[in-house]
This record gives structure tokens, C-alpha cells and sequence, in this order.
């Protein structure tokens, strides 16, 4: 009907969205009884999964629809980026607990059960965990999951930011490609982005089946294993979405989905890689050099 | 589905009913109609209906545990499920009544005070209300299942929480489901009111209201995915093996204490800056005059955001902090008190020599801003790091945040409901029984609340069945003062369906002294309301 809109679209009739809350409830609940042994969690759980994912595909390719038939004007896609932006702002926040939770322990909570710090601290140290002394890293006075050996920089860590700073230089040649109205390259350098992003991947897995089975570092190793498998294991979920996500964009841009002008899908998607990557300096710096 | 169906109107003269219903995308017949919505009105409608279903199942938690008080000893409950009465009580008033009320009220107001044709992103928007009935329905399951409802508190203390049985990962994820929501529904009202405002529509003329929200909706952003985290330890700490709050690990119970209180002190002002915007809406109405010092309430709503973040600790004074953490605490918190002391003096100052009437959203107004006060001052009483080691855990406490919450924020939300009720259905409400239902209200909440003090000063803990005998005479009160607020609530139920069912017909502008866009437009307001966006001059009042 329109090819470049100037209202405001608002769409009516969204079936959607009850297919993501049926999806998720199943999900959830299913995911809760499996944790306990319930009957039928595990059936639920990837059902639940299931319906979510194909809820996702069919409301993002819905929106990628309408975007292609010129329904959203300049405002509408201001909406857009401004929901990116404050949900990358809300996943900052969502490690930030995480990242929290470490400072917390290697400031505070870890020298103090070592006995230093003043206060009650060394009359509780000598009382409760005698003879322990605090060393980072730690897996507490109960030596909680046995000796391990802590998981080195240098190796797959160097290699992997390594990796993933490229991604993040191929990704902008991509956003550059694609602003020149360059397709061909601007797929390259996504296609690019996405190796990089999937070898990063199957690194990470390598380190974590290395930490298992030579370095007894297991997700049980007190603290340390706490916090190193829970920070590094929701990047990787994130690495792997965003991977999928410019995966989809790739294959969009081989549709001749985007244009000099209008790639904001693309651009989503960037900004969330590049959140990642910004992670994963965190990650690097504070779980594995220091 | 019509993709293509764009809202698009050629510009009609700039004409002061901007009521337009041209009659198409008129509401869809069926019950459909409300599960496929995209229209801020019918969303905010939902919200408000089912956070009003909520405050009931709420407040029978709350009978039940007045009732168990009434007499000292175990009377009615086991001990177990007092507890878990106590955490479900908290869990569904702040989850599932003012959150989602303020978000119905977000949801109505926002885009008619802003002059825009609906919410940013109307599908995130149907979703974000579609999560709770499905969240709460895990949450509450719980109180089904073998091992009983959460009953550690709402505020899920290892290393209590990771001792309650299977349902503990069902009320994890009901909480990580409720988050999406929330989320969800915070990035769509920062994305409108950043996006959708009406040209000329400036920062500075929205209303207070818009204002709050925004604020609000910032904080949702940056602590609830904090939250998340926070449950999500438990959660692994519980199933798969990590010692986040165990020490024999290294970890530390305290420190969920510190992680969840910097989710859980913003979450307050969550509960509390809507109500402010609220209040400074109605409060110039019938004062007839502009609102006292706009300027400053909007910096005043800003500092109390910011200082939110670096207060958390007061939650925990007793519970071991370094000496210069209990200090930086205190001050901090007691430093909240001079912007919200601005707002109240504001609100004073609006009053001040205004032609005031005292219509029912008025009182409830009034009731907020005397009622609030009262305890903002036990908050400030609560602050003081060696008082609090006294209060702490005592029905000191409870009196403190329930006074800010039932007379501050629920009393928000009943003034709201009477101030946009005509607007919503068209229809005046019945002036007489809304008066009668702040005065019973109003009687029944303090004999309720107050003597609470007194038992706190006196010792008295929170979360025990049991008391000793000389709390007796002011438990027994307090109980007769629950049942009687808790059944004049079937009041306000009354007095909305009667309104909604018809009533004198409201004009447009419904209050002689409103001010402010949703005020133009017809009532009950048009389906669609601003699809061409008005012409907001320097002097057009929109506050
Ligand atoms: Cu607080």
C-alpha cells in the first residue's frame, strides 16, 4: 500500500506475544520441576523452548516484513533503537550482579574469612576456619570441590579475545560496507564476524572440558568456580546469541533485506556484539589476568 | 493481519478537540479483542483489572495474618504457612498490585499527556501484560504444591531460602518471568516518552507524572536485571553446586543481602515516584493553581533516583558492615529527606491560598501527603544506624513502610483511579460513597497501622506467629483495624463497577481546575486519541 510511511504505525490484532507467554510459562514451569525430578520437566522444558523460539522467528519476521514493505517510518525506527539501547543497558546491568558478586568476594568477604580486615575478623577466622589462609583464588575454608588449578591467561583465554576483538573489526568493515552500499563485502565481513564468533565458541568449550578434566576447576570449586563458570558461561550465551543473531541478518542481507539507508536490524545486532565483546574485556582483565 | 494499515491523516487544522475517531480500528468484538490488543488503552485497562484482582488475593494474605494476631498464641495457621502468607503478601502487593497498577496508569496517561497516538511499541506492550497472569500463576501454584509456598520472606535471605523445598525454583522463575515483564515494560515508556511526544511537547512542559515515570522506568531498567542475577545464584547455589553465599566456598550470605538491597532500595522509590507524579497532578487541580516549583520537584524526583543507588545498606545495619559503611550509609539515606522534603513542602505550597474543593480524588491526595509524611519521618527514625539496631526486625519497621505504602502508594492509586475514572468511562462516579470510602478508609488503615509503632518500640519482631502477651491489647486492635480496611475495599470495587455501568455524564474536562492534553479530549476517551499529533504552543498548558 505505502511505500514510505509518515504516521506512526500501530499495529493491531498482535498474536505473538500470547504465543511467547504460553511458550515461556511451559518453559519455566517445565524447567522448575525438572530441577526437582518432577514428571514431565524435561518434556516441558523443551517445548516451552520450543514454542519461545518459533514465537521469536515468527514476530521478528513479521517486523522484518513490514519493515520491507516500508510500513515504519523515521519515528518508528527511532522506537527501535531506543529499545536496543536500554535493553543492552539492562543486560550491563544483568552482568554487573555478576561481576558485583566478584568484587564482593575478593575484597571483602575473601580476606575477611582469611582473618584480615580488622573487626571480628581474625578472632572468626581463628575460631571457625583455623589455618585458613586467604589466596585468590579461592574455593573457601572448605576447600569446597577439592585442589584445583586455576584457569591461566595466556592459551585459549589471549587467543579468544583475540578472536573476538577481530570480530569486532569485522563487524564495523561490515557496517562500513553496507553504508557504501557495498552488499557483497558487507555480507563477507558479517559471514566473517559470525566464524569468528562460532570459533570463539567451540574454544570456549575446549577450555571448559580442559578445566574439568585436567584442572579439577569445576562449577562446585567454591567461589572461583562460581563466579568464573557463571560470568564466563552467560557471555558465551550471549556470544552464541548474537552469533545466531547476525547469522539472520546474513542470511536477510543475501535476501537483499537491507540498504544503504536502511540496515537497523543490522545495526541491533552490531551494538549487541559489541556489548559483548566489551564483556568480555571485563571478563578477561578481572576473571582471568588479575 | 493489515501490515500495511498505516494511521496516517493528512494534518487538520489545529482544532482544541483532538478527540478524533475517524471510526475505523475501533475496538475488535470478543474476547479476543483483549488478548490481541495493541491499544495503550485497552492494555492500561487490563493492567488496572487484574492488579485489582491481585490486591484482593493480597489482602486475604494480609486477613490471614491479622487474624493469626489477634489473640497471642497459634491460633488459626500453622507457623509454616504463616510465613509463607507473610512472603506471598509482600510478593503479590509489590509485584502484582502497585507495579502493574502503575504501569496500567503509565499506560492510559502517558501518550494522551504527551500528546501521542499510543505507546512506542504496542506489541512489547501486549506482552508485557501477558507475562503476569502467566508468572503469577507459577507463583502463586506454589502455595499448591507439597512443600509450600516461599516462606523466608520476600526478600529470598540465604541461608533460609535455599532451605524451603522443591517449589523454591518455581518461585525463581516466576521471578525471572515477572523481570521480563517489567523490563519490558520500562524500555516501552522511556522509548514513548523520549520518542513520542507531540511537537513543542518539551521536556519541561510534561506533566510531573510523565516525568516520575520516566524516572521510575530508568530505575526498573538498571536494578531488576540485578535482581535477576541476584535469584540466579540462588538458584545455582541451590541445584548446581556453587557457593556464592556459603562460606565453607568462600562466598557469603551477606553478600545476597548487599546484591539484592541494591535492587531492593530503588525498587522502593519504584513503589513511591509514580504516586508523586500522581499526587502533583491532582493536588493543582483542585487547588486551582499551577503546580509549587515544577522545576524542583523534577530535580527533586532525579536526586531521590540517583541517591536510591547508594543508600541499599540501611536494610542492613545489623547484619555486619565495616564502621565507615554503617557510617556512609546513614548519611546517605538521611540525605534522601531533603528532596522528598521539597516535594512535600511543594505540595503544602500548591495548597497554599488555592480555591481549594475537596473532591474524593482530593482527599486521597491530601491523605497521601499527610500519611506519607508520617512515614518518611519513621524512615528518617530507621536511618540512624544505632536507633535501627533497636527497630531493626521489630513491627517498628512494618509500620514505617506499610505507612508509605497503603496511605502513600495504594492511597496513589485509589486517587488516581477516582481522578481518571470519568475520563476512562464517560461517566461521573458516585462523589458521595468515594467520600465515604476515604473516611472509612482513612479511619480503618491508621487504627490498623499506628499501633504498630508501638509494639515495634516496645519489641515486638515481625515475622512470628506468636507474641507475648503484653502486645496483646494493640494486636487485637490492629486486626480490627485490617478487616475493617480490608472490607471497605469491597467499597471502591463497588463504586468502579457502578461507574463503569453509568453514572451523570462527564464533560471533557471533568475537574473545573484539570489542566494537562488528557483533558481535551473527549470522555470516556476516544479508542484512538491523537493519531494527527496536536500543535503544542509555549502557551498551551499541559501541567
Ligand atoms: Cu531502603
Amino acid at each position: 500500500m505505502s511505500t514510505a510511511a509518515t504516521g506512526y504505525y500501530v499495529p493491531h490484532d498482535a498474536r505473538w506475544p500470547i504465543v511467547g507467554s504460553i511458550g515461556l510459562f511451559i518453559f519455566f514451569f517445565g524447567f522448575a520441576s525438572w530441577l526437582n525430578d518432577g514428571a514431565f520437566g524435561k518434556e516441558m522444558f523443551f517445548i516451552g523452548m520450543a514454542i519461545t523460539i518459533f514465537m521469536m522467528f515468527g514476530w521478528f519476521g513479521l517486523v522484518a516484513k513490514e519493515s520491507e514493505a516500508g510500513t515504519y517510518s523515521p519515528q518508528v525506527d527511532a522506537s527501535f533503537r531506543l529499545c536496543m539501547m536500554w535493553f543492552i543497558f539492562s543486560e550491563v546491568m544483568f552482568f554487573a550482579a555478576f561481576f558485583g558478586a566478584l568484587f564482593y568476594a575478593r575484597t571483602f568477604s575473601g580476606p575477611w574469612l582469611g582473618g584480615l580486615g580488622g573487626g571480628g575478623a581474625e578472632m572468626t577466622n581463628a575460631v571457625l576456619h583455623t589455618g585458613h589462609d586467604y589466596v585468590w583464588p579461592s574455593n573457601g575454608p572448605g576447600d569446597v570441590g577439592g585442589k584445583f588449578v586455576p584457569m591461566g591467561w595466556f592459551g585459549l583465554p589471549l587467543i579468544n579475545t583475540l578472536l573476538l576483538l577481530s570480530s569486532g573489526v569485522t563487524c564495523t568493515l561490515a557496517h562500513h560496507a553496507i553504508r557504501a552500499g557495498h552488499r557483497k563485502p558487507f555480507i563477507l565481513w558479517l559471514l566473517a564476524t559470525v566464524t569468528l564468533g562460532f570459533i570463539f565458541m567451540g574454544l570456549q568449550i575446549e577450555e571448559y572440558i580442559h578445566a574439568y578434566s585436567a584442572l579439577n576447576l569445576k562449577l562446585t570449586s567454591g567461589i572461583y568456580g562460581s563466579t568464573f563458570f557463571l560470568l564466563t558461561g552467560f557471555h558465551g550465551f550471549h556470544v552464541t546469541m548474537g552469533a545466531v543473531i547476525l547469522l539472520v541478518v546474513a542470511i536477510r542481507a543475501m535476501r537483499n533485506h537491507f540498504s544503504a539507508e536502511n540496515h537497523f536490524a543490522f545495526e541491533a545486532a552490531a551494538w549487541y556484539w559489541h556489548f559483548v565483546d566489551v564483556v568480555w574485556l571485563g571478563l578477561f582483565i578481572f576473571v582471568y589476568l588479575f | 493481519m493489515s501490515s500495511n494499515d498505516v494511521t496516517h491523516h493528512a494534518a487538520d487544522d489545529h482544532n482544541h478537540d483532538h478527540g478524533d475517531d475517524h471510526g475505523h480500528h475501533g475496538p475488535a468484538p470478543g474476547l479476543m479483542r483483549w488478548v490481541t490488543t495493541t491499544n495503550h488503552k485497552d492494555i492500561g485497562t487490563l493492567y488496572l483489572w487484574f492488579s485489582l484482582v491481585m490486591f484482593f488475593i493480597g489482602g486475604a494474605m494480609a486477613l490471614v495474618i491479622r487474624a493469626e494476631l489477634f489473640q497471642p498464641g497459634i491460633q488459626i495457621v500453622d507457623p509454616m504457612f504463616f510465613n509463607s502468607m507473610t512472603t506471598m503478601h509482600a510478593i503479590v502487593m509489590i509485584f502484582g498490585v502497585v507495579m502493574p497498577a502503575f504501569v496500567g496508569l503509565a499506560n492510559w496517561m502517558i501518550p494522551m499527556m504527551i500528546g501521542a497516538p499510543d505507546m512506542a511499541l504496542p506489541r512489547l506492550n501486549n506482552w508485557s501484560f501477558w507475562i503476569m497472569p502467566f508468572a503469577f500463576t507459577i507463583m502463586l501454584s506454589t502455595l499448591f504444591m507439597d512443600s509450600g509456598g516461599p516462606a523466608g520472606g520476600w526478600t529470598l535471605y540465604p541461608p533460609l531460602v535455599l532451605q524451603m523445598g522443591d517449589s523454591f525454583a518455581f518461585v525463581i522463575f516466576a521471578i525471572h518471568f515477572l523481570g521480563i515483564s517489567s523490563v519490558m515494560g520500562s524500555i516501552n515508556i522511556v522509548a514513548t516518552i523520549f520518542n513520542m511526544r507531540a511537537p513543542g511537547m518539551t521536556f519541561m512542559k510534561m506533566p510531573m507524572f510523565v516525568w516520575t515515570w520516566l524516572i521510575t522506568a530508568y530505575l526498573l531498567i538498571a536494578t531488576i536485571p540485578v535482581f535477576a542475577g541476584a535469584v540466579t545464584m540462588l538458584l545455582t547455589d541451590r541445584y548446581f553446586g556453587t557457593s556464592f553465599f556459603s562460606a565453607a566456598g568462600g562466598g557469603d550470605p551477606v553478600m545476597f543481602q548487599h546484591i539484592f538491597w541494591f535492587f531492593g532500595h530503588p525498587e522502593v522509590y519504584i513503589l513511591i515516584l509514580p504516586a508523586f507524579g500522581i499526587v502533583s497532578s491532582i493536588i493543582p487541580t483542585f487547588a486551582r493553581k499551577e503546580l509549587f516549583g515544577y522545576d524542583s520537584m523534577v530535580y527533586a524526583t532525579a536526586s531521590i533516583a540517583f541517591l536510591s543507588f547508594i543508600v541499599w545498606a540501611h536494610h542492613m545495619f545489623t547484619t555486619g558492615m565495616p564502621l565507615a559503611g554503617e557510617l556512609f550509609f546513614m548519611f546517605s539515606t538521611m540525605l534522601i529527606s531533603v528532596p522528598t522534603g521539597v516535594k512535600v513542602f511543594n505540595w503544602v505550597a500548591t495548597m497554599w491560598r488555592g480555591a481549594m474543593t475537596f473532591e474524593t480524588p482530593m482527599l486521597f491526595a491530601i491523605g497521601f501527603v499527610i500519611m506519607f509524611t508520617v512515614g518518611g519521618l519513621s524512615g528518617l527514625m530507621l536511618a540512624i544506624t544505632p536507633a535501627d539496631i533497636q527497630y531493626h526486625d521489630t513491627y517498628f519497621v512494618v509500620a514505617h513502610f506499610h505507612y508509605v505504602l497503603v496511605p502513600g502508594a495504594i492511597y496513589s492509586l485509589m486517587a488516581a483511579t477516582y481522578y481518571w475514572l470519568p475520563k476512562w468511562t464517560g461517566n461521573m462516579y458516585d462523589e458521595k460513597l468515594g467520600k465515604m470510602h476515604f473516611w472509612i478508609s482513612t479511619i480503618f488503615v491508621n487504627v490498623l497501622f499506628f499501633p504498630m509503632h508501638f509494639v515495634g518500640l516496645a519489641g515486638m519482631p515481625r515475622r512470628i506467629p506468636d507474641y507475648s502477651l503484653q502486645f496483646a491489647d494493640w494486636n487485637m486492635i490492629a486486626t480490627i483495624g485490617a478487616f475493617g480496611f480490608g472490607f471497605s475495599q469491597l467499597m471502591f470495587v463497588y463504586i468502579i463497577v457502578k461507574c463503569v455501568r453509568g453514572g451523570e455524564k462527564a464533560t471533557a474536562e471533568v475537574w473545573e481546575g484539570a489542566r494537562g492534553l488528557e483533558w481535551t479530549v473527549a470522555s470516556p476517551a476516544p479508542y484512538h486519541t491523537f493519531e494527527t499529533a496536536p500543535t503544542i504552543e509555549p502557551s498551551t498548558v499541559t501541567r
